[in-house]
Order: C-alpha cells, then structure tokens, then sequence
C-alpha cells in the first residue's frame, strides 16, 4: 500500500434531507494525498448529494467539508467535479472547452489554451484540438471532460460515474487509461460509481454506502498491488472483494 | 441516399407550386375569369419584368425601413431578455405586457403612428420594431429557459459568475432558438413594412401597391407581390446562411435530432 502523508479531504457528518425526505443520514469519509477512493451504493442512494454538497453547490443541514484543514462547506470553486454527462458546449472548440476553468478563473484566453494544450497527449487527445466536442468518440469526449476537470483543479477531483455512459469494450479501455494516466497526474479522486468490478479495479479503498437514508455501511481497503492491469480483475483476491461486497449488498 | 431524400425534400414542394401555377394559366386562358381580374402568371412575369425599373426606389426604401426594424427590434430584445433572464421579477413584469401587446392589430396602431409620427420612415420602422420583437424575445427567452442545468451547475462548481454564465453558456444555447424567431421575424419585417406604407406614405412597395391597385393594375399589384414575397425568402435566407456560418456545430446537432 502507498502511505498518505497528508489528508486532503474530510467531510465530516453530513446530513441532508430534502422536504420530509432525509437523504443523507450521517456521512463521514476522508481522501489522502493522490488517492483513489470509491463511492458505491444503488441508484438514487445519495451520492451525488454527497459530490453537491463537497463541491459547494448544495449547503449540508449539518456537518462540514474540510479541505486541506480549511472549512469549505458550501463553497465552490475549490474541488472540481465530473459528471456521467461530458457536458462539453457543443458551441466551443475542444481546446476551449478544456481550457474553460482557466478562463473562468479570470485567466488570459491565450494562456489558457497554451497550457491546456499541453495536457493534449497526456490525455489522448492530440490532433483534436481544434475540433468539436460531436467530432469526437464516446471515449474522447470523456477525457476531455476529464481534462477539463483536471484543469479545474487537479488535486480533488470528484467523478461522478464518468464512465456509465460509455459502451463496455471503451469502458474498460478508458479503466487501464485512468490508471495509467493518475499515476502522472498528482491527484486525490473520489469516485461515484455503481459498478463493483470498476470500483475494485480503480480504488485504494472504497465506501459502501447504505440505501437512503444514506450512511456509509462499511469501508474496504483494497490491497491490490499496483500498477494494476487486466490480470488483476481474475486473481482469487480480486474475487473475495468482490463477494465481500456483494454479501454486504445482499444484507 | 441523404442527398437524394434533401432533393425530394426540395422537389415535392416546387412540383405542387408548378402544378398550381399551371392550373392558375390554365383557368386565365381559358377565358374562365377576366384577365383585368385575374392575370395569368405569365402576364405577372412579364409585368415583373418591366416595371422592376419603377419599383426600384420603392424596393430600396422598404428594405431600408424594413432592415432598420429588423435591427432595431433584435438589440431591444437582446437587451429585455437579459435583463428578464437575469432579474425575474422584471420578467414577471414584462411578459404579460408582452403578450398583451401582441393582442392589438397592427392595423389599429399603423394609422395612429401616422398620425403622431408623420408620413416619413419613422411610424414604418415602429411598425417593423413591433411586428419583429415578440418572435424575437419569445423565441429567446424559451431558448435561455432550455439550457442544461447539468450545465450551469458544472460552471458554479468551478466559481462562475453569472454573467460568466450568461456569456459562456446561456447566450450560446439559445442562439439556435434565437435564429428560428429571427427567421420568423425577418419575414415579418418586409410584411410590417408594407403594411406602414400601405396605410399611409409616399414611398415604398406598400404605397406602391395601393398606387396601382387604385389604377386598377392587378397585373401590377400581383409583380409587387411576388417583389415582397422575394424580399422575405431573400432575408430568411441570408439569416439561415449567417446562423450556419455562426454556428457550425448546429448543423450537426440538427442532423441528430
């Protein structure tokens, strides 16, 4: 296992109920330096009131988000935020839809596509600068979004299902190419996903979380040496992990 | 195979306009209405072509009436819509009274414009401003209404502000709804100004019309018609060439649908 030096990430206690309905019950979890912690829990279990929240859009009833020691709860603009949606603007060139967070930060225009094109290659996406977001694959347009939310900010980054919409064989493309890519990227990513096998693959530890009311029912570190690939996903320890949670599920 | 659907797409509708035009010959010629009643398209055509030199200036003086509208009534909107979207308390303000003026005929209005305006341009433009706006503003206020929040959310966790927003995104997701009202409304405008001058001028296609027709030159108010109906397709179609070359991802976003 890496050793985490610093947390960068706590959120602690969150509670939230929209109306009558109580979606979020007690939720407390941490994010170290450069890792990679999943989310996992049934649709509409309240995860991604747990992204809105930590991302600021949403304020909690209770309970606190703390950034790097620093109380952030209902504060936007520090952590960056992924969605299933690549939610490029059609209307926008891919080097200036990754180049946006710059812009918006107040960045010169110039600058910004300067430096977002140096992440092109990186992030496969070389030779499609110029081009628009519908000119792209399935796959492409995931990364740029992705690149996007690095360069929004690429200590946190939150990602909410990026790869739910994608076709099987590109999914699992795009799972190798994560794991390949953060290793240069410096980046502490907490992960939404409903898809075990993915979640295993990726993490360092993960959350389980209970149907709503949400609280998170266990926490699972994931002991799989890295660098992972394809051979990890059939060992007998990948496998128990995956029972492991399956059995939490089925309680 | 997608060319060929676009030809017959072209082809079904200019196949029922000959069909019609034949038939139209066909009743004149037949002797089956007088031809001071009713020309044959034929005799429109030839009228057409020798009184353009006449119509000339009359055709100058409306585009310029009708044009001027036409601008006049997209940065009015602009403006209103921003300032609707941004502050909905101005909206709720303004939209019933937008409604309401749509409610009175333009042909109440037209004569008392001339009446506090005078016989120039003026009272035809604020016909044209009018006539052009409601297309306009409806059409871009529904657009800024349909913007993905999915997207607007993505913009505020990463600290935007609202004018930010605006700009980057809202602006941009309505302009394909801001063109079909353009569309729209520029046809109007030749309409809105002919009618200013029909009701009362000395210049122009609408005082042309009435000219003749009190002449009783069908022949002629049938080539001015066809003179107006050229005018609008011709501003549709340079607002339908500008929107592609503004918005060259939206072909393809039409495409999809």
């Amino acid at each position: 296992m890496t050793s985490y030096p610093n947390e960068k990430l706590t959120v602690k206690n969150l509670r939230k109920s929209f109306g009558d309905n109580l979606v979020l019950e007690d939720v407390s979890l941490n994010l170290m330096e450069n890792e990679f912690v999943s989310l996992i829990g049934a649709s509409g279990s309240g995860k991604s009131t747990i992204f809105n929240i930590i991302s600021g859009l949403m304020l909690p009833d209770k309970g606190q988000v703390i950034i790097n020691g620093q109380d952030y709860t209902g504060r936007t603009g520090r952590v960056s935020y992924m969605y299933q949606k690549d939610l490029l603007l059609p209307w926008l060139k891919v080097i200036d839809n990754v180049s946006l967070p710059l812009v918006i930060r107040g960045e010169d225009k110039k600058k910004a596509r300067e430096k977002a094109a140096g992440y092109f290659e990186t992030f496969g996406l070389d030779g499609f600068e110029d081009k628009y977001p519908f000119q792209l694959s399935g796959g492409m347009r995931q990364r740029a979004a992705l690149l996007r939310t690095y360069l929004f900010s690429s200590d946190i980054m939150l990602l909410d299902e990026p790869f739910a919409a994608l076709d099987a064989i590109t999914r699992s493309y795009m799972h190798y190419w994560l794991l390949r890519t953060l290793k240069k990227l410096n980046s502490s990513v907490l992960f939404i996903t409903h898809d075990i096998d993915e979640a295993i693959l990726l993490s360092d530890r993960i959350y389980i979380l209970s149907d709503r009311p949400a609280k998170i029912k266990e926490e699972i570190e994931i002991p799989l040496s890295r660098p992972r690939n394809k051979e990890v996903t059939t060992t007998e320890l990948f496998n128990d992990i995956k029972k492991h949670i399956l059995e939490i599920f089925a309680n | 195979m997608k060319v060929k659907k676009e030809n017959s797409n072209k082809l079904i509708p200019l196949i029922l306009v000959l069909l019609l035009v034949a038939v139209w010959e066909a009743v004149v010629r037949g002797g089956l209405v007088p031809r001071f009643i009713l020309p044959s398209p034929i005799d429109v055509l030839k009228v057409f072509v020798t009184t353009i030199p006449d119509m000339k200036e009359h055709i100058l003086v409306t585009l310029q009436e009708a044009l001027t509208g036409f601008a006049i009534a997209i940065i009015f909107s602009l403006i209103l819509a921003m300032a609707m979207d941004r502050f909905p308390a101005v909206k709720k303000a303004l939209y019933p009274l937008l409604i309401v003026s749509q409610t009175i005929p333009i042909i109440i209005l037209a004569p008392l414009f001339i009446l506090w305006f005078g016989f120039g341009m003026l009272p035809k433009i604020i016909v044209v401003v009018l006539v052009c706006f409601f297309p306009i503003i409806i059409s871009l206020l529904e657009g800024l209404n349909s913007v993905d929040l999915d997207m607007i959310n993505l913009l505020k966790s990463m600290g935007a502000s609202k004018a930010q927003i605006f700009k980057i995104v809202k602006l941009p997701a309505s302009m394909v709804g801001l063109f079909s009202g353009l569309r729209i409304a520029a046809t109007y405008s030749i309409m809105g100004a002919v009618i200013g001058e029909w009701l009362g001028g000395d210049k122009g296609i609408g005082f042309y019309i009435v000219r003749v027709k009190h002449s009783f030159a069908v022949d002629k108010v049938f080539a001015a018609t066809l003179v107006v109906i050229i005018l609008s397709m011709l501003l549709f179609k340079v607002i339908t060439i500008i929107q592609n070359l503004s918005m060259p991802w939206f072909r393809y976003v039409e495409q999809k649908k």
